[in-house]
């Protein structure tokens, strides 16, 4: 890809995050203004009982509230875009840095799950898809159908239930042993606590690119190059190494990129059943206690992590594909 | 070049019948699950304390929980639960979306542009903080998970509907009409409608087992329906409680009966299309 | 080298998902081809022309029932022999660009099916190098892609790649369709350089006068099946069987008559001799049954009529 080509693919591409953005703070911005939750009750919280209605006015003074909601959209998208995020209630910090470290200990296990479903859902795509319509193909098919369907929360529960009630041999809660400070936990006991939620995300992620990779494959070994190879002699296993692989990996890492989404909703339910402090964890408390400010800096940092994906699957096409890359053919 | 025909196995019933048989036994499971809670009556509901805790059995095939309740009595009645309000959710976002895919493609300009775009703008946050902020923001409980599932499933089905109605206007009988002058809304109700009704029935169904597991997530992380009404998702967050005790049937029974129930839609749904879809109809 | 006798290929099929049928789409195919020589395989579209060279590399698909008896340098090719002997002494030089892997690099592909042809690493490479040379293919050809290259670059790398495999027996799968003229004479000049090198050569066609360029002999196929093998001289004059003479007169520059009628489909094959509905010399005799190949005039003709 030229530079000219590159320059103009991220322009494109920030113009369109603008966009994004810009809807997305609309869209949150009305939802909670039409919303039935008082903002005063809302961003004074648990305190609410202590003050009387003149205090209650002054603070809608204060902020602004008595202005029409266009006026005050202005301002709050000015603080917003400025970096101020407004403080989370229930942390008692910025809510950037709520986030950033929120999503510090959700990254790891993100990344693990998201390396694990990729690679795992690959190789059974590629074996589903080598031995079409015999039982391994069919029992990997089946386990994909069930896994896509089946509820996330309950898939954890039920390796929560195995791994660390009966086999005790993962933790039951948390992301470090209760008690420890912060400090001291080792890097063993740190992957440790994160292996189980990381597996299970990995284990629900695995169902769409291992029907999605076995469906290219078949593809593949049906082509005319794949029936060129077989005439040259090329075996089974030499026809996937050399052309089966080179041909679905681009497909499955645009798909690995796009599926950051899901991996985005599982994370929320996953680190609920392990009281894993995540991320999606927060994303919990902030709804359920009522932290605005938390939830919508979460709505816009999901959407911009979604978004990267989104743009990195587009980018990889870009740049892997000679066709693309070389040819400026689609 | 010859075609070269395809191997298949030589399957015993033919197709139709297979389809057939998958869209009855579905629909009796799930006609089950909804009027189960009519059906075996409330005696399993009563706290029975000399039957606490008690594993799988034959009297109790779900076990029953800390309070003596038979778990299966619970979980169908939980599933019941979590099914209608699944099914009215879902129902409202099918005509929502059902709605705005005939306007963006029978509108088209502006209309079609904005639409479009919502729909993108739908597909860039996950799907699960877009249902926790809408049922957050319009006060959470049965009425928030309603709302959020209605508002956030119309989308695939839009886009169905959207892309139905342009193929469909662009075809010559559709022309043709025009050309002799016939009203939009008598297009609509003679061409339009007999090409979206199978689409919007079964993209109706397959939103289903969408819309269950969604009000179930929320259920569960308790922004959904109140613990007062013991959803499946309610039910399934009780046993989280009870975990580190050993009584694993609180957890594992009623959420294989989710997916039993998630699985029996997509049978429905999968099978229905089959069966209204013309290039597969005939074997 | 290569010798078929009365070979048949067909496939089993379900139709409405609960009927089990044969489908056969070559019936009694005999053919010879021998060291040094080029035999051209020239039929209509649909008469089993592309089935034949997959049969021979054993790349037929998993549904098809094989009969008859196929023989390479003299014994029989079975299943196993001939997953030993494509790629090393059997190769297959496809129709197009399209059977090339569009996301690997020329000369890596090239490279490949030397390794496969039974040469090291640095063997493989120096042998593509040699060959790429051989072929006017500029040495930075290799590191394209096979949608970066022409239409006669990519005739003369699909040849390369039978060179390289060292193979004694090369099919060629319509090598000439949608070529210029001039780049469809080249390849077939590649091919006869191959036969005179000493290689058996096949060349699967629907283009007659394409075959007769550089054929030694060229074999006449109607509806899965040989009606005739002559020898290239015997174009047009001595030709003995109905269907070959049809095909010779139906060309734009001789009387560009259209054969009449349709080849029968597979699965409503005539009684007696295939041709026998189309066939301008037809007598009740024709139906009776299917005419054996015999000897007329030194080359090999499927009717009871030729003389």
């Amino acid at each position: 890809m030229r530079l000219a080509d590159l320059i103009r693919f991220a322009g494109s591409r920030l113009v369109r995050l603008g966009l994004l953005l810009m809807a997305v703070s609309v869209f949150t911005f009305v939802l909670i203004s039409l919303s039935p939750i008082s903002p005063v009750n809302a961003y004074v919280g648990a305190d609410i009982m202590q003050i009387g209605p003149e205090q209650r006015q002054l603070i809608a003074e204060r902020w602004g509230l008595d202005q029409p909601m266009i006026v005050r959209f202005w301002q709050w998208l000015r603080q917003f875009v400025q970096g101020n995020w407004g403080t989370s209630l229930i942390f008692n910090q910025p809510v950037l840095s709520v986030i950033g470290q929120r999503f510090q200990a959700s990254l790891q296990m993100l990344a693990i799950a998201w390396l694990l479903s990729g690679l795992l859902g690959l190789g059974l795509g590629i074996f589903a898809g080598a031995y079409e319509g015999s039982w391994l193909d069919r029992g990997i098919r089946l386990y994909a159908y069930v896994l896509a369907s089946a509820p996330t929360f309950w898939v954890a529960l039920l390796l929560l239930i195995v791994f660390a009630v009966s086999l005790r041999i993962a933790p039951i809660c948390c992301a470090a042993p209760p008690g420890t400070l912060a400090a001291n936990v080792t890097l063993g006991q740190r992957l440790h606590h994160l292996l189980l939620p990381a597996i299970t995300l990995s284990i629900i992620g695995i169902a769409s690119i291992a029907l999605h990779t076995r469906q290219k494959l078949i593809e593949v070994l049906h082509s005319d190059y794949v029936l060129f190879a077989k005439a040259q002699g090329e075996s089974l296993a030499g026809i996937i190494r050399h052309h089966g692989l080179r041909n679905i990996l681009l497909p499955a890492i645009t798909l690995q990129f796009a599926s950051l989404s899901e991996l985005f909703g599982g994370a929320v339910l996953v680190e609920q059943v392990y009281a894993y402090p995540g991320l999606g964890e927060a994303t919990v408390q902030a709804a359920l206690r009522s932290d605005v400010p938390l939830l919508v800096g979460i709505v816009f940092f999901s959407a911009l992590f979604v978004y990267t994906g989104n743009t990195l699957a587009d980018f990889a096409y870009q740049v892997i594909d000679p066709r693309i890359r070389i040819g400026g053919e689609r | 070049m010859i075609g070269l025909p395809q191997t298949s196995s030589a399957p015993r019933w033919n197709r139709r019948q297979v389809t057939l048989a998958a869209i009855a036994v579905g629909a009796v499971f799930l006609l089950g699950i909804v009027l189960s809670s009519t059906i075996i009556g409330r005696t399993g509901l009563d706290p029975l304390l000399t039957a606490r805790n008690q594993p799988p059995s034959l009297a109790h095939p779900f076990g029953t929980d800390w309070l003596g309740r038979d778990m299966l009595t619970r979980s169908l009645y939980g599933m019941s639960l979590s099914v209608r309000v699944g099914l009215l959710a879902a129902t409202v976002s099918a005509l929502i979306g059902t709605s705005l895919g005939l306007a963006a493609g029978t509108l088209g300009g502006w209309v079609d542009a904005v639409i479009t775009w919502m729909i993108d703008i739908f597909f860039s946050l996950p799907h699960l903080v877009l249902l926790i902020m809408i049922a957050f923001a319009v006060g959470g409980g049965t009425q928030g998970v309603i709302i959020a599932v209605a508002l956030t499933h119309w989308t695939s089905l839009a886009r169905i509907i959207r892309a139905e109605v342009l193929q469909v206007n662009s075809a010559d009988y559709v022309r043709l009409s025009h050309k002799l002058g016939r009203s939009h809304l008598w297009i609509a109700r003679h061409h339009m409608v007999p090409h979206v009704i199978p689409q919007l029935l079964v993209g109706l169904i397959l939103l289903f087992p969408h819309a269950i597991l969604h009000e179930a997530a929320l259920s569960f992380i308790g922004i959904g329906l109140s613990p007062h009404l013991p959803a499946i998702g309610i039910i399934l967050a009780e046993s989280m409680r009870h975990l580190s005790t050993g009584y694993w049937w609180l957890g594992v029974m009623p959420g294989l009966l989710l997916l039993l129930t998630v699985q029996a839609f997509d049978l429905l749904g999968e099978n229905l299309r089959a069966l209204l879809n013309p290039k597969t109809s005939q074997g | 080298m290569l010798s078929i006798r009365q070979l048949g290929v067909s496939f089993t099929q379900y139709d409405q998902g609960l009927n089990q049928r044969q489908l056969t789409v070559i019936t009694d195919l005999d053919l010879e081809v021998q060291a040094g020589e080029v035999v051209a395989v020239v039929g209509a579209s649909g008469s089993g022309k592309s089935l034949l060279a997959h049969a021979v590399l054993g790349i037929l698909p998993d549904n098809a029932q094989v009969t008859g008896s196929l023989r390479f340098k003299g014994q029989p090719l079975t299943p196993a022999r001939c997953a030993q002997l494509r790629g090393q002494d059997i190769a297959l030089i496809p129709q197009s660009v399209g059977y090339l892997d569009p996301l690997m690099k020329v000369g890596p592909q090239v490279r490949r099916v030397a390794q496969l042809g039974g040469l090291s690493k640095a063997a493989a490479q120096t042998a593509v190098g040699r060959t790429f040379n051989r072929y006017d293919l500029l040495p930075s050809t290799q590191g394209r892609y096979p949608f970066q290259i022409s239409g006669g670059m990519a005739r003369r790398v699909l040849v390369a790649t039978a060179v390289v495999s060292q193979a004694d027996l090369v099919i060629a799968d319509e090598p000439t369709p949608g070529l210029h003229p001039e780049i469809a004479t080249e390849t077939l000049t590649h091919l006869r350089e191959l036969a005179d090198e000493g290689r058996g050569v096949m060349v699967i066609t629907h283009d007659i006068e394409a075959a007769l360029q550089i054929a030694d002999r060229v074999a006449v196929f109607y509806a899965g099946t040989t009606v005739e093998i002559a020898a290239a001289a015997d174009f047009p004059e001595r030709l003995r069987h109905p269907y070959t003479q049809a095909l010779w007169r139906s060309l734009p520059q001789n009387d560009f008559i259209p054969v009449p009628g349709h080849q029968p489909s597979p699965d409503q094959l005539p009684t007696g001799c295939l041709f026998s509905d189309r066939c301008p010399w037809f007598t009740p005799d024709c139906a009776a049954e299917r005419p054996a190949l015999r000897s007329v005039r030194g080359g090999l003709v499927r009717c009871i009529h030729a003389d």
